[in-house]
């Protein structure tokens, strides 16, 4: 159980620069994520973090001690990875015992320790088995017991969940989370799914491109998204944008485009006076929308014309068009609307986030 | 707990030295690939380069030679026998080549098919490329025996012939004889590796190609041949190659005769170099292969390589 | 499959079949004939009459003791079997060690040494049995069985590393990370994960290599001089034969006898084998 520290972290490959300058403490027992778009670098800095891959420049220190020339049997970590790797020609006791094996344990201690981690799993009857007579539940579940019984001073996770299907992936999400609690040991996971990124992680890295765009607590993200990626890639259905001019009118700013006439409001006015008279990107949640009422002002709410009704039984999805963009609105599931009807949407005027047209920064 | 902390740094402890040094991807690869280049080093690079050095000497059995430049060479060149080995070989491997690819592919296909037996079937026809080829060639040849063939005697009793064929004794008919055998040793071959390409082949192909109307002719020619080119072509190749450089058939069929009318290179320059043991000429015989060959490997490289870049 | 009338299944796959059939195995048929016939029934002209060749009435096992009591064909078969196996597993060593370095290792000059050795894979033993001649009375190796022992694993190592290089690509990398991960050194991944995965791989190989040794014929012709030396291959061309004379009954049996043990590990192995036939192809 250790702290692992990220000083400067640079990969090249050939010339594609993989990684670019990722720093990042990861305290002691804490559960971080990292997630992006396939090809943004987060597996990368996970198999550097394992000795997997050799760091281009930088520092990673596991625990206290610098590892980047540790070969990875040294590193004292375990992982989990997307396909499992589980050795086929060995019974699954024998795939816990491995690592065990290899450092040189004694038989006594590798029994106990493997009959313990089966335990907590529920796999305790399928020791005998092999591999390929297992489930693919029951796999993710050896492939766990694995890295457990080893008490490593990191876990590291590569999207060990993608190759569930969605029933069991929920499952096993939440019982990672429990292992997770009980075990206390640090732990470093990928994945491309943004959910479980927010469910799992006590911090989330959002990678990008090589960068790490953003790294805070899961609401932290959701909340104050550091920049548009962030906030389009965070949270489902995803953020809706659109591009407005900011003006200055009445000695207050609106944001308008082709179908709205927002007045910004007054939290928000002094951070977008700089950028008046340029454009900006509107960034709003489906779950910000609400069908307006008589008493919404003008200035928060806008027409749309409804050309898409998801009912998903809790919510109601509406694919809207306003004025040449569209946009998603989460709404009650007790509105009652037709295709092609028109619909006056008010929005949340807490919840609005404006970033820059150029840089996608949020403002 | 005490004791899962003793063990973990009893566990961690460094390595020997020599691990190390293993733990280094290059290091690693430079251990594991010794052997095999000493081996090869010695027994292909060495005599290469020692039957190039050969070629220009006039060493004999037990002679060290002099430096004689290209005389071998020239000397072979003017050699009539030499020339007619030279277009033997060519004439070989043309004909049995295409009659391999042909024969191969035919029989692949009817092995393609769902009948009992199947697996038997595939694994006896595969006995005349595993039995040694010596051996066999002996059967053959005895089967062709001037006074005792037992081809002659079926034909005879099919009252397809009168007198009898001297298979062997014959320049025109010993060549056929000697292609027969070769045809019949490489086709199976053929038939085992253009069969693992057609069941690459998925038969919906086939079945759509059908319901769109194709005839069975059609459905080869524009789903099946264009899909199993690339084994095909492989096949094909390292079958020019083992051709080519063929040395058995002709060894125990003929032994280059009658009157050194079926040599190959490789006959050739064995009866030279180690019959008449004009080392250096025999070893200018075989080497003067080593173009054609190289050219061939060439395509098969470049061939390769395309495959594996599509 | 496509199925059509009744007349076709024959015309287009029975009839060519059995043709196929029985062109590619009647010389073995013949053999074993010709084997156990009596010296009385084999020499007699082909155009002579009652003379039915096809199967014999008083099968004889005169052929085979002559072979065993007035050769040496049990020291040949020995001698092969010795060969073949010791050149296999040189070859077999040999060819997962470097099979596993090209597959798996980054190195520099990787790709060149692989195509290095894809080309002595193409390299047939006609090409340099002369020079090799030379090298092999240089070292005091001709006519022991060393000669073929060290000389064959050129032509068996190619194959074996470009088959297992085939086999170990198709084992997921995970594995060794995972064994690295797990506390196993490079060597140790590759020992204890990596090698005993590849097992059906090194079996084809091997069963390959064996049959490829059992072959062979050019090297041992030239290599080996003494009677008492040689393999099945030579010792039956070479001992059998008294000029002009040949010996055919003996001669057959000698064929048959030395077809046995190889077409025994073959049937034991067929699919094996077949997979390394493909393998060595495909690559």
């Amino acid at each position: 159980m250790a702290q692992v520290v990220l000083k400067q972290i640079n990969k090249f490959y050939d010339s594609v620069h993989a990684v670019k300058d990722v720093n990042l403490q990861i305290r002691d027992k804490e559960f971080v994520v990292f997630v992006g778009p396939s090809g943004c670098g987060k597996t990368t800095t996970l198999r550097m973090i394992a000795g997997l891959e050799a760091i281009s420049s930088g520092d990673i220190s596991i625990g206290g001690q610098v590892v980047n020339e540790l070969a990875p049997m040294d590193r004292d970590i375990a992982m989990v990875f997307q396909n499992y790797a589980l050795y086929p020609h060995m019974s699954v006791f024998d795939n816990m015992a491995f690592g065990l094996k290899m450092r040189k344990f004694d038989k006594s201690e590798i029994v106990t320790r493997v009959n313990h981690a089966a335990d907590i799993l529920g796999i305790q009857e399928l020791l005998k088995r092999k591999p390929r007579q297992l489930s693919g539940g029951q796999r993710q579940r050896v492939a766990l017991g694995r890295a457990i019984v080893r008490h490593p001073q990191v876990f590291l996770f590569d999207e060990p969940l993608s190759n569930l299907d969605a029933k069991l992936r929920v499952q096993m999400r939440v019982e990672l989370k429990k292992l997770h609690q009980r075990l206390g040991t640090t732990a470093v996971y990928v994945t491309h799914d943004q959910v479980e990124a927010m469910t799992l992680g006590d911090r989330v890295v959002v990678m990008k491109d090589g960068w790490v765009q953003q790294v805070g607590e899961p609401l932290e993200l959701y909340n104050q998204p550091a920049n548009k990626f962030v906030a389009g890639f965070i949270g489902s259905p995803a953020m809706n944008f659109s591009t407005v001019t900011v003006t200055e009118r009445d000695g207050g700013l609106t944001a308008v485009n082709g179908g709205m006439n927002i007045v910004v409001p007054p939290h928000l006015v002094d951070r977008l006076k700089p950028h008046a008279n340029q454009q900006m990107t509107l960034g709003i949640r489906p779950e910000d929308l609400r069908v307006a009422n008589g008493s919404d002002p003008a200035g928060l709410s806008f027409d749309s014309k409804v050309e898409v009704i998801e009912q998903l039984g809790s919510e109601i999805l509406l694919d809207v068009r306003v004025g040449d963009g569209t946009m998603v609105a989460s709404v009650e599931p007790t509105t009652r609307t037709k295709i092609q009807e028109s619909l006056r949407l008010a929005m949340n005027p807490a919840r609005l986030h404006f970033f820059d047209a150029k840089t996608e920064a949020a403002v | 707990m005490a004791v899962e902390a003793v063990s973990t740094t009893l566990g961690s402890a460094p390595p020997p030295r020599r691990q190390r040094l293993l733990e280094d991807e290059r290091w690693l690869a430079f251990a594991l690939l010794v052997p095999t280049v000493v081996l090869l080093g010695m027994f292909i690079a060495y005599p290469f380069i020692r039957g190039i050095m050969l070629s220009v000497t006039n060493s004999r059995v037990g002679v060290e030679g002099e430096f004689v430049g290209l005389a071998n060479y020239y000397k072979v060149w003017n050699d009539s026998i030499f020339r007619t080995a030279v277009y033997n070989t060519f004439f070989y491997t043309a004909v049995t080549s295409v009659f391999k690819l042909a024969l191969g592919l035919w029989l692949a296909m009817l092995l393609n098919r769902n009948f009992r037996g199947k697996a038997f079937t595939r694994a006896f026809i595969l006995l005349p490329f595993i039995i040694p080829t010596v051996l066999s060639t002996f059967a053959w040849k005895w089967m062709f025996d001037p006074t005792f063939s037992v081809i002659n005697w079926t034909l005879y009793q099919l009252g397809a012939i009168t007198g009898r064929i001297n298979w062997l004794g014959d320049p025109d008919l010993a060549m056929a004889s000697i292609i027969v055998v070769n045809i019949w040793r490489g086709v199976p071959f053929f038939a085992i590796s253009l069969l693992a390409g057609l069941q690459t082949i998925s038969p919906e192909l086939n079945e759509a190609a059908a319901i769109d109307g194709a005839k069975p002719w059609h459905r080869f020619w524009y789903i099946t041949w264009p899909l199993l080119l690339p084994v095909t072509m492989v096949v094909l190749l390292f079958s020019v190659i083992q051709t080519f450089a063929d040395f058995q058939i002709v060894y125990v069929m003929t032994g280059g005769g009658p009157a050194n009318a079926t040599h190959l290179f490789a006959t050739y320059a064995y009866q030279i170099g180690v019959g008449t043991g004009l080392l250096s000429e025999g070893a200018a015989i075989s080497l003067a292969m080593f173009p054609i060959l190289f050219l061939v490997v060439i395509v098969q490289l470049l061939y390769i390589r395309r495959v594996e870049v599509r | 499959m496509i199925e059509g009338a009744k007349w076709r299944t024959w015309v287009y796959f029975r009839i060519p079949l059995f043709l196929f059939l029985l062109f590619l195995l009647f010389p073995f048929y013949w053999m074993v004939i010709t084997s156990f016939r009596p010296d009385g029934e084999l020499y007699r002209p082909w155009n002579a009459m009652n003379y039915n060749p096809f199967f014999t009435l008083k099968p004889t096992l005169d052929h085979i003791r002559y072979l065993f009591e007035e050769t040496l064909f049990a020291t040949w078969l020995w001698n092969t079997m010795i060969i073949a196996a010791a050149s296999t597993a040189i070859s077999l060593f040999c060819g997962v060690l470097a099979g596993y370095a090209l597959s798996r290792l980054n190195f520099p000059f990787a790709g060149s040494l692989g195509t290095g050795i894809f080309i002595t894979y193409l390299v047939p033993q006609t090409l340099l049995f002369i020079p090799l001649a030379e090298i092999i009375r240089n070292y005091k190796l001709g006519d022991t069985p060393w000669s073929l022992i060290l000389t064959y694993p050129t032509f068996l190592i190619p194959f074996c590393t470009w088959l297992m290089m085939g086999y170990f690509k198709a084992v997921p990398k995970e594995l060794e990370e995972c064994a690295r991960i797990d506390g196993a050194s490079r060597w140790q991944a590759m020992l204890y994960i990596i090698i005993p995965v590849a097992i059906p791989g090194i079996l084809s190989a091997g069963i390959f290599a064996f049959t490829l040794s059992w072959n062979e014929f050019i090297y041992a012709l030239v290599f080996l001089s003494s009677p008492e030396q040689k393999t099945v291959p030579v010792g039956v061309t070479s001992e059998l034969i008294r000029g002009d004379v040949f010996f055919w009954g003996p001669l057959m049996a000698g064929a048959l006898l030395g077809s046995i043990p190889v077409a025994l590990v073959y049937s034991f192995f067929v699919e094996h084998y077949v997979s390394g036939l493909t393998g060595s192809v495909k690559g």
